[in-house]
Protein backbone atom coordinates (compact mmCIF):
# COMPACT_ATOMS: atom_id res chain seq x y z
CA UNK A 1 0.00 0.00 0.00
CA UNK A 2 1.27 3.47 -0.82
CA UNK A 3 1.80 5.97 2.15
CA UNK A 4 -0.12 8.80 2.32
CA UNK A 5 2.11 11.54 1.49
CA UNK A 6 -0.72 14.40 2.29
CA UNK A 7 -2.78 14.84 5.09
CA UNK A 8 -6.52 15.39 4.33
CA UNK A 9 -8.02 19.20 4.27
CA UNK A 10 -9.65 19.47 7.82
CA UNK A 11 -13.59 20.03 8.00
CA UNK A 12 -15.40 23.24 8.78
CA UNK A 13 -18.84 23.98 9.03
CA UNK A 14 -21.27 25.22 6.09
CA UNK A 15 -22.67 28.00 8.70
CA UNK A 16 -25.67 29.22 8.24
CA UNK A 17 -25.37 31.56 4.78
CA UNK A 18 -24.62 28.86 2.42
CA UNK A 19 -28.32 29.12 0.66
CA UNK A 20 -27.49 31.68 -2.12
CA UNK A 21 -24.26 29.94 -3.17
CA UNK A 22 -25.44 25.73 -2.87
CA UNK A 23 -29.44 26.19 -3.09
CA UNK A 24 -29.38 29.76 -4.82
CA UNK A 25 -32.48 28.54 -6.93
CA UNK A 26 -34.05 27.33 -4.19
CA UNK A 27 -34.55 30.03 -1.80
CA UNK A 28 -34.62 32.76 -4.60
CA UNK A 29 -31.14 33.95 -5.13
CA UNK A 30 -29.84 35.01 -8.60
CA UNK A 31 -27.38 32.79 -9.32
CA UNK A 32 -27.22 29.31 -11.19
CA UNK A 33 -28.04 25.52 -9.04
CA UNK A 34 -26.32 22.60 -10.66
CA UNK A 35 -28.70 20.59 -9.00
CA UNK A 36 -32.32 21.17 -6.75
CA UNK A 37 -34.67 19.02 -4.60
CA UNK A 38 -36.38 17.76 -7.94
CA UNK A 39 -35.02 14.47 -9.24
CA UNK A 40 -38.24 14.28 -11.45
CA UNK A 41 -37.02 16.49 -14.24
CA UNK A 42 -37.24 13.75 -16.53
CA UNK A 43 -40.42 11.24 -17.25
CA UNK A 44 -39.37 7.73 -16.46
CA UNK A 45 -41.10 4.93 -15.79
CA UNK A 46 -41.22 4.11 -12.28
CA UNK A 47 -43.09 4.98 -8.93
CA UNK A 48 -43.00 9.04 -7.97
CA UNK A 49 -41.97 9.72 -4.27
CA UNK A 50 -41.60 12.61 -2.31
CA UNK A 51 -39.15 12.03 0.50
CA UNK A 52 -40.02 14.50 2.81
CA UNK A 53 -38.22 15.40 7.07
CA UNK A 54 -36.67 17.58 9.15
CA UNK A 55 -33.18 18.03 10.56
CA UNK A 56 -34.00 18.31 14.16
CA UNK A 57 -31.65 18.82 17.03
CA UNK A 58 -30.96 17.69 20.66
CA UNK A 59 -33.74 20.25 21.90
CA UNK A 60 -36.47 18.68 19.65
CA UNK A 61 -36.32 22.02 17.39
CA UNK A 62 -36.37 21.81 13.30
CA UNK A 63 -33.53 23.15 12.04
CA UNK A 64 -33.45 25.66 9.75
CA UNK A 65 -30.32 26.18 8.43
CA UNK A 66 -29.27 22.54 7.54
CA UNK A 67 -28.53 21.56 3.73
CA UNK A 68 -29.67 17.92 2.79
CA UNK A 69 -27.90 15.81 -0.14
CA UNK A 70 -29.19 12.66 -1.31
CA UNK A 71 -27.62 9.90 -4.00
CA UNK A 72 -29.60 7.94 -5.25
CA UNK A 73 -30.46 5.08 -7.96
CA UNK A 74 -32.80 5.02 -10.51
CA UNK A 75 -36.23 3.27 -10.42
CA UNK A 76 -33.88 0.35 -12.05
CA UNK A 77 -31.17 0.18 -9.41
CA UNK A 78 -28.71 2.13 -11.70
CA UNK A 79 -26.73 5.14 -10.49
CA UNK A 80 -26.54 7.65 -13.12
CA UNK A 81 -24.17 10.72 -12.65
CA UNK A 82 -24.60 12.39 -15.41
CA UNK A 83 -26.97 15.75 -14.75
CA UNK A 84 -28.25 15.56 -18.17
CA UNK A 85 -28.63 11.76 -17.52
CA UNK A 86 -32.41 10.38 -17.75
CA UNK A 87 -32.40 10.15 -14.30
CA UNK A 88 -29.53 12.53 -12.28
CA UNK A 89 -29.97 10.60 -8.60
CA UNK A 90 -28.16 13.42 -7.15
CA UNK A 91 -30.46 15.90 -4.61
CA UNK A 92 -29.89 18.80 -2.77
CA UNK A 93 -32.07 21.43 -0.59
CA UNK A 94 -31.63 23.73 2.28
CA UNK A 95 -34.10 23.45 5.27
CA UNK A 96 -35.19 26.87 5.37
CA UNK A 97 -37.17 27.74 2.25
CA UNK A 98 -40.41 27.96 2.83
CA UNK A 99 -43.24 27.32 5.69
CA UNK A 100 -41.86 23.63 6.02
CA UNK A 101 -39.04 23.54 8.21
CA UNK A 102 -37.40 20.83 6.15
CA UNK A 103 -36.82 19.32 2.74
CA UNK A 104 -38.89 17.25 0.62
CA UNK A 105 -36.62 15.39 -2.62
CA UNK A 106 -39.45 14.86 -5.55
CA UNK A 107 -37.94 11.54 -7.08
CA UNK A 108 -38.94 7.91 -8.30
CA UNK A 109 -38.29 5.21 -5.37
CA UNK A 110 -34.60 3.89 -5.95
CA UNK A 111 -34.07 0.08 -7.72
CA UNK A 112 -32.45 -2.27 -6.35
CA UNK A 113 -28.81 -2.20 -6.86
CA UNK A 114 -27.50 -5.14 -5.63
CA UNK A 115 -28.09 -8.84 -4.29
CA UNK A 116 -28.75 -8.11 -0.61
CA UNK A 117 -28.97 -4.84 -0.66
CA UNK A 118 -32.86 -3.19 0.08
CA UNK A 119 -33.68 -0.10 -1.81
CA UNK A 120 -32.02 3.12 -0.47
CA UNK A 121 -31.38 6.58 -0.96
CA UNK A 122 -28.10 7.37 0.55
CA UNK A 123 -28.45 11.12 2.70
CA UNK A 124 -25.66 13.41 3.52
CA UNK A 125 -26.52 16.27 6.35
CA UNK A 126 -24.87 19.45 6.76
CA UNK A 127 -25.76 22.51 8.85
CA UNK A 128 -24.72 25.70 10.82
CA UNK A 129 -23.11 24.06 14.22
CA UNK A 130 -21.84 20.99 12.71
CA UNK A 131 -18.24 21.13 11.40
CA UNK A 132 -18.05 17.75 9.98
CA UNK A 133 -21.02 16.56 7.66
CA UNK A 134 -22.92 13.40 8.54
CA UNK A 135 -23.43 10.53 6.53
CA UNK A 136 -26.70 8.01 6.42
CA UNK A 137 -29.45 6.28 4.27
CA UNK A 138 -32.93 6.30 4.10
CA UNK A 139 -34.73 2.38 3.28
CA UNK A 140 -38.57 2.14 3.12
CA UNK A 141 -41.21 0.92 5.44
CA UNK A 142 -42.96 -1.06 3.01
CA UNK A 143 -39.69 -3.07 1.41
CA UNK A 144 -39.78 -5.53 4.53
CA UNK A 145 -38.60 -8.46 2.61
CA UNK A 146 -35.88 -6.54 1.02
CA UNK A 147 -34.86 -4.94 4.59
CA UNK A 148 -34.66 -8.15 6.28
CA UNK A 149 -31.67 -9.23 3.77
CA UNK A 150 -29.68 -5.88 3.64
CA UNK A 151 -25.83 -6.10 4.35
CA UNK A 152 -25.76 -3.02 5.56
CA UNK A 153 -28.63 -3.00 8.16
CA UNK A 154 -27.33 -6.35 9.23
CA UNK A 155 -24.36 -4.52 10.10
CA UNK A 156 -26.58 -2.02 12.75
CA UNK A 157 -27.98 -3.05 15.82
CA UNK A 158 -31.77 -4.43 15.69
CA UNK A 159 -32.51 -1.63 18.24
CA UNK A 160 -31.69 1.00 15.92
CA UNK A 161 -32.78 -0.39 12.54
CA UNK A 162 -36.07 1.70 12.15
CA UNK A 163 -34.18 4.52 12.89
CA UNK A 164 -33.17 4.23 9.15
CA UNK A 165 -36.37 3.16 7.52
CA UNK A 166 -38.46 6.13 6.26
CA UNK A 167 -42.19 5.76 7.27
CA UNK A 168 -44.84 5.21 4.37
CA UNK A 169 -47.50 8.11 4.87
CA UNK A 170 -49.45 7.81 1.99
CA UNK A 171 -49.60 6.28 -2.01
CA UNK A 172 -46.76 9.15 -2.64
CA UNK A 173 -45.00 10.00 0.49
CA UNK A 174 -42.50 8.92 2.88
CA UNK A 175 -40.94 10.55 5.90
CA UNK A 176 -37.48 10.50 6.88
CA UNK A 177 -36.76 12.82 10.41
CA UNK A 178 -33.28 13.16 10.48
CA UNK A 179 -32.35 13.47 14.96
CA UNK A 180 -29.15 14.79 15.10
CA UNK A 181 -28.99 13.96 19.11
CA UNK A 182 -31.53 12.63 21.84
CA UNK A 183 -33.45 9.34 22.44
CA UNK A 184 -33.91 8.86 18.91
CA UNK A 185 -30.78 9.94 17.24
CA UNK A 186 -30.71 8.93 13.86
CA UNK A 187 -27.74 6.25 12.90
CA UNK A 188 -25.07 7.94 11.27
CA UNK A 189 -21.92 6.24 9.30
CA UNK A 190 -18.41 6.59 9.04
CA UNK A 191 -18.02 5.37 5.38
CA UNK B 1 -21.32 -4.13 -2.46
CA UNK B 2 -17.95 -4.12 -1.92
CA UNK B 3 -15.01 -3.74 0.43
CA UNK B 4 -14.64 -0.05 1.29
CA UNK B 5 -12.26 1.05 -1.19
CA UNK B 6 -11.55 4.75 -0.05
CA UNK B 7 -9.13 5.97 3.04
CA UNK B 8 -11.72 6.96 5.72
CA UNK B 9 -11.99 10.32 7.20
CA UNK B 10 -8.69 11.07 9.21
CA UNK B 11 -10.14 12.20 12.09
CA UNK B 12 -6.63 13.69 13.13
CA UNK B 13 -7.09 16.34 10.93
CA UNK B 14 -11.13 16.78 11.60
CA UNK B 15 -12.59 18.63 14.07
CA UNK B 16 -14.78 16.70 16.98
CA UNK B 17 -18.58 16.70 15.93
CA UNK B 18 -19.13 18.60 19.79
CA UNK B 19 -16.63 21.24 20.15
CA UNK B 20 -18.41 23.06 22.85
CA UNK B 21 -16.81 26.61 22.35
CA UNK B 22 -18.40 26.64 19.25
CA UNK B 23 -22.14 26.67 21.22
CA UNK B 24 -24.46 25.22 18.39
CA UNK B 25 -22.25 22.44 18.36
CA UNK B 26 -23.47 20.97 21.51
CA UNK B 27 -26.99 20.01 19.98
CA UNK B 28 -26.78 19.40 16.66
CA UNK B 29 -24.26 16.60 16.37
CA UNK B 30 -24.89 13.00 17.46
CA UNK B 31 -23.82 11.68 21.09
CA UNK B 32 -23.16 8.08 19.70
CA UNK B 33 -20.23 6.97 17.79
CA UNK B 34 -20.25 7.00 14.27
CA UNK B 35 -20.72 3.73 12.72
CA UNK B 36 -18.10 1.98 10.45
CA UNK B 37 -19.54 0.92 7.56
CA UNK B 38 -17.39 -1.81 5.58
CA UNK B 39 -19.43 -3.27 2.76
CA UNK B 40 -21.35 -1.01 0.23
CA UNK B 41 -21.56 0.00 -2.70
CA UNK B 42 -19.38 2.98 -4.07
CA UNK B 43 -21.26 5.80 -5.80
CA UNK B 44 -19.22 7.93 -8.58
CA UNK B 45 -19.46 11.76 -7.93
CA UNK B 46 -21.52 13.77 -10.29
CA UNK B 47 -20.25 14.28 -13.39
CA UNK B 48 -20.27 18.16 -13.84
CA UNK B 49 -18.76 19.57 -17.30
CA UNK B 50 -17.74 22.88 -18.20
CA UNK B 51 -21.17 23.08 -19.99
CA UNK B 52 -22.85 22.71 -16.71
CA UNK B 53 -21.39 26.35 -16.20
CA UNK B 54 -20.58 29.94 -17.37
CA UNK B 55 -16.87 31.02 -17.14
CA UNK B 56 -17.92 34.06 -15.45
CA UNK B 57 -19.08 31.93 -12.65
CA UNK B 58 -15.28 31.79 -11.71
CA UNK B 59 -15.34 35.37 -11.63
CA UNK B 60 -17.17 36.36 -8.72
CA UNK B 61 -16.21 40.24 -9.19
CA UNK B 62 -18.08 39.83 -12.62
CA UNK B 63 -20.80 37.28 -12.42
CA UNK B 64 -23.61 39.59 -10.18
CA UNK B 65 -22.06 43.24 -11.58
CA UNK B 66 -24.58 45.41 -12.78
CA UNK B 67 -23.03 48.56 -13.58
CA UNK B 68 -19.41 49.11 -10.95
CA UNK B 69 -16.97 46.82 -10.11
CA UNK B 70 -17.21 45.80 -6.87
CA UNK B 71 -15.84 47.83 -3.67
CA UNK B 72 -12.98 45.74 -2.62
CA UNK B 73 -9.63 44.40 -2.69
CA UNK B 74 -9.77 42.07 -6.09
CA UNK B 75 -8.07 39.04 -5.42
CA UNK B 76 -7.50 35.61 -7.12
CA UNK B 77 -7.41 32.29 -5.61
CA UNK B 78 -5.54 29.29 -7.55
CA UNK B 79 -4.92 25.81 -6.41
CA UNK B 80 -4.78 22.44 -6.70
CA UNK B 81 -7.41 19.52 -5.73
CA UNK B 82 -5.43 16.21 -4.98
CA UNK B 83 -5.55 13.01 -2.76
CA UNK B 84 -3.58 11.88 0.13
CA UNK B 85 -1.21 10.51 -2.54
CA UNK B 86 -0.58 13.28 -4.65
CA UNK B 87 -2.47 12.72 -7.44
CA UNK B 88 -4.40 15.44 -9.01
CA UNK B 89 -8.16 15.26 -9.09
CA UNK B 90 -9.62 16.71 -12.82
CA UNK B 91 -13.48 17.74 -13.23
CA UNK B 92 -13.64 18.25 -9.67
CA UNK B 93 -16.75 20.89 -8.78
CA UNK B 94 -15.90 23.61 -6.39
CA UNK B 95 -18.64 25.53 -5.22
CA UNK B 96 -17.62 28.80 -2.97
CA UNK B 97 -19.35 31.72 -0.98
CA UNK B 98 -18.65 34.53 1.09
CA UNK B 99 -19.15 37.87 2.60
CA UNK B 100 -18.30 41.01 0.54
CA UNK B 101 -15.47 43.42 1.84
CA UNK B 102 -17.40 45.18 4.26
CA UNK B 103 -18.03 41.71 6.31
CA UNK B 104 -21.25 41.13 4.79
CA UNK B 105 -23.03 38.41 3.22
CA UNK B 106 -25.96 38.98 1.05
CA UNK B 107 -28.05 35.83 3.08
CA UNK B 108 -31.46 37.53 3.12
CA UNK B 109 -31.04 36.62 7.14
CA UNK B 110 -28.14 38.17 7.48
CA UNK B 111 -28.37 41.31 10.14
CA UNK B 112 -25.37 42.64 10.44
CA UNK B 113 -24.78 46.12 10.13
CA UNK B 114 -22.11 46.70 7.42
CA UNK B 115 -23.46 47.52 3.49
CA UNK B 116 -24.58 45.26 0.88
CA UNK B 117 -22.96 45.70 -2.40
CA UNK B 118 -25.03 45.59 -5.65
CA UNK B 119 -22.49 44.76 -8.08
CA UNK B 120 -21.43 41.61 -5.85
CA UNK B 121 -23.35 38.25 -4.75
CA UNK B 122 -20.27 36.53 -2.97
CA UNK B 123 -20.86 33.15 -4.75
CA UNK B 124 -19.00 31.18 -7.84
CA UNK B 125 -18.18 28.10 -9.48
CA UNK B 126 -15.86 26.23 -11.00
CA UNK B 127 -14.67 22.51 -12.26
CA UNK B 128 -10.37 21.56 -12.01
CA UNK B 129 -8.91 20.70 -15.11
CA UNK B 130 -7.28 17.94 -16.01
CA UNK B 131 -3.97 18.82 -13.68
CA UNK B 132 -6.65 19.51 -10.48
CA UNK B 133 -6.23 22.96 -10.88
CA UNK B 134 -8.64 25.74 -10.45
CA UNK B 135 -8.56 29.41 -10.04
CA UNK B 136 -11.13 32.32 -8.70
CA UNK B 137 -11.41 36.04 -9.13
CA UNK B 138 -12.61 37.54 -6.12
CA UNK B 139 -12.91 40.37 -3.89
CA UNK B 140 -11.34 39.92 -0.59
CA UNK B 141 -14.13 39.16 2.19
CA UNK B 142 -14.47 41.18 5.62
CA UNK B 143 -14.16 39.81 9.07
CA UNK B 144 -17.56 39.81 10.23
CA UNK B 145 -19.34 39.16 14.04
CA UNK B 146 -21.42 36.71 15.09
CA UNK B 147 -23.14 36.16 18.61
CA UNK B 148 -21.22 32.70 19.43
CA UNK B 149 -19.55 34.77 22.77
CA UNK B 150 -18.50 38.41 23.77
CA UNK B 151 -17.09 40.56 20.96
CA UNK B 152 -17.19 37.18 18.27
CA UNK B 153 -15.47 37.93 15.14
CA UNK B 154 -15.07 35.56 12.37
CA UNK B 155 -11.43 35.37 10.56
CA UNK B 156 -11.98 36.83 6.86
CA UNK B 157 -13.16 33.53 5.33
CA UNK B 158 -14.39 32.20 1.75
CA UNK B 159 -16.42 28.96 2.27
CA UNK B 160 -15.25 25.83 -0.23
CA UNK B 161 -17.84 22.78 -1.41
CA UNK B 162 -16.26 20.34 -3.02
CA UNK B 163 -17.01 16.71 -4.70
CA UNK B 164 -13.91 14.42 -4.59
CA UNK B 165 -14.53 11.32 -6.69
CA UNK B 166 -17.18 9.42 -4.47
CA UNK B 167 -20.29 10.28 -2.34
CA UNK B 168 -18.09 9.34 0.68
CA UNK B 169 -15.32 12.19 -0.66
CA UNK B 170 -17.19 15.25 0.33
CA UNK B 171 -16.10 18.06 1.67
CA UNK B 172 -16.55 21.36 3.00
CA UNK B 173 -14.34 23.66 4.68
CA UNK B 174 -13.64 26.99 4.54
CA UNK B 175 -10.45 29.03 3.21
CA UNK B 176 -8.55 31.56 5.32
CA UNK B 177 -6.12 34.24 5.24
CA UNK B 178 -2.31 34.47 6.16
CA UNK B 179 -1.63 36.78 9.29
CA UNK B 180 -5.10 37.50 10.11
CA UNK B 181 -5.14 38.81 13.88
CA UNK B 182 -8.63 37.31 14.79
CA UNK B 183 -7.49 33.20 14.44
CA UNK B 184 -6.28 33.08 17.65
CA UNK B 185 -9.97 33.99 19.14
CA UNK B 186 -12.20 31.91 16.73
CA UNK B 187 -13.33 28.63 17.99
CA UNK B 188 -14.11 27.43 14.27
CA UNK B 189 -10.91 27.72 13.13
CA UNK B 190 -9.40 26.38 16.52
CA UNK B 191 -11.58 22.89 15.78
CA UNK B 192 -9.19 21.49 13.94
CA UNK B 193 -7.37 19.68 16.00
CA UNK B 194 -3.91 20.13 14.75
CA UNK B 195 -2.09 23.19 14.63
CA UNK B 196 -0.41 21.81 11.13
CA UNK B 197 -4.07 21.31 9.86
CA UNK B 198 -5.22 24.70 10.99
CA UNK B 199 -2.28 25.93 8.89
CA UNK B 200 -3.57 24.15 6.11
CA UNK B 201 -6.40 26.12 5.79
CA UNK B 202 -4.46 29.30 5.41
CA UNK B 203 -3.96 30.82 1.86
CA UNK B 204 -0.61 31.63 1.43
CA UNK B 205 0.00 34.80 -0.32
CA UNK B 206 2.40 35.00 -3.96
CA UNK B 207 4.13 37.67 -5.40
CA UNK B 208 4.74 35.07 -8.32
CA UNK B 209 1.14 34.41 -8.62
CA UNK B 210 0.18 38.28 -7.84
CA UNK B 211 -1.10 39.81 -11.74
CA UNK B 212 0.60 42.78 -12.04
CA UNK B 213 -1.67 45.67 -12.04
CA UNK B 214 -4.40 43.45 -11.26
CA UNK B 215 -4.76 41.14 -8.32
CA UNK B 216 -2.95 39.62 -5.40
CA UNK B 217 -2.54 35.91 -5.26
CA UNK B 218 -3.56 33.48 -3.12
CA UNK B 219 -2.82 29.57 -3.08
CA UNK B 220 -5.27 26.99 -1.22
CA UNK B 221 -4.34 23.48 -2.15
CA UNK B 222 -7.22 21.36 -1.12
CA UNK B 223 -6.46 17.36 -0.42
CA UNK B 224 -9.38 14.74 -0.52
CA UNK B 225 -9.59 11.34 0.71
CA UNK B 226 -7.17 9.09 -1.44
CA UNK B 227 -8.39 5.34 -2.94
CA UNK B 228 -6.94 2.74 -1.70
CA UNK B 229 -3.79 1.21 -3.52
CA UNK B 230 -4.77 -1.99 -5.42
CA UNK B 231 -2.07 -4.50 -6.24
CA UNK B 232 -3.12 -3.05 -9.76
CA UNK B 233 -1.42 0.18 -9.26
CA UNK B 234 1.12 -0.89 -7.53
Amino acid sequence: MKKNTFLQTSSQTVGPFFAYGLAAQQYQYDFPSLVSGDLRKKDLLGQKINVKGQVIDGNDIPIHDALVEIWQADPNGNYDTNPNGKFFGFGRMGTGSGDFVGFNFKTYKPGITAPNSAPHINITVFARGMLNHLFSRIYFSDEEEENKKDLLLNEIDTSLRSRLIAEKENETEYRFDIYLQGDKETVFFDF
Amino acid sequence: MSINPWNRRDWSNHPKLIYPDYKSTKFRNPKNKLIKIENFKDIPSPKFSKDCMRPIDADLTKNAKKDHDPIGERIIIIGKVMDEFGRAVPDCLLEIWQANSAGRYIHREEIHDAPLDPNFLGAGMTLTDKNGDYKFTTIRPGSYPWGNHHNAWRPAHIHFSIYGRSFVDRLVTQMYFEGDPLFKYDPIFNSVPDKKAQDRLIAKFSIEETIPEFAHAYIFNIILRGRNATPMEI
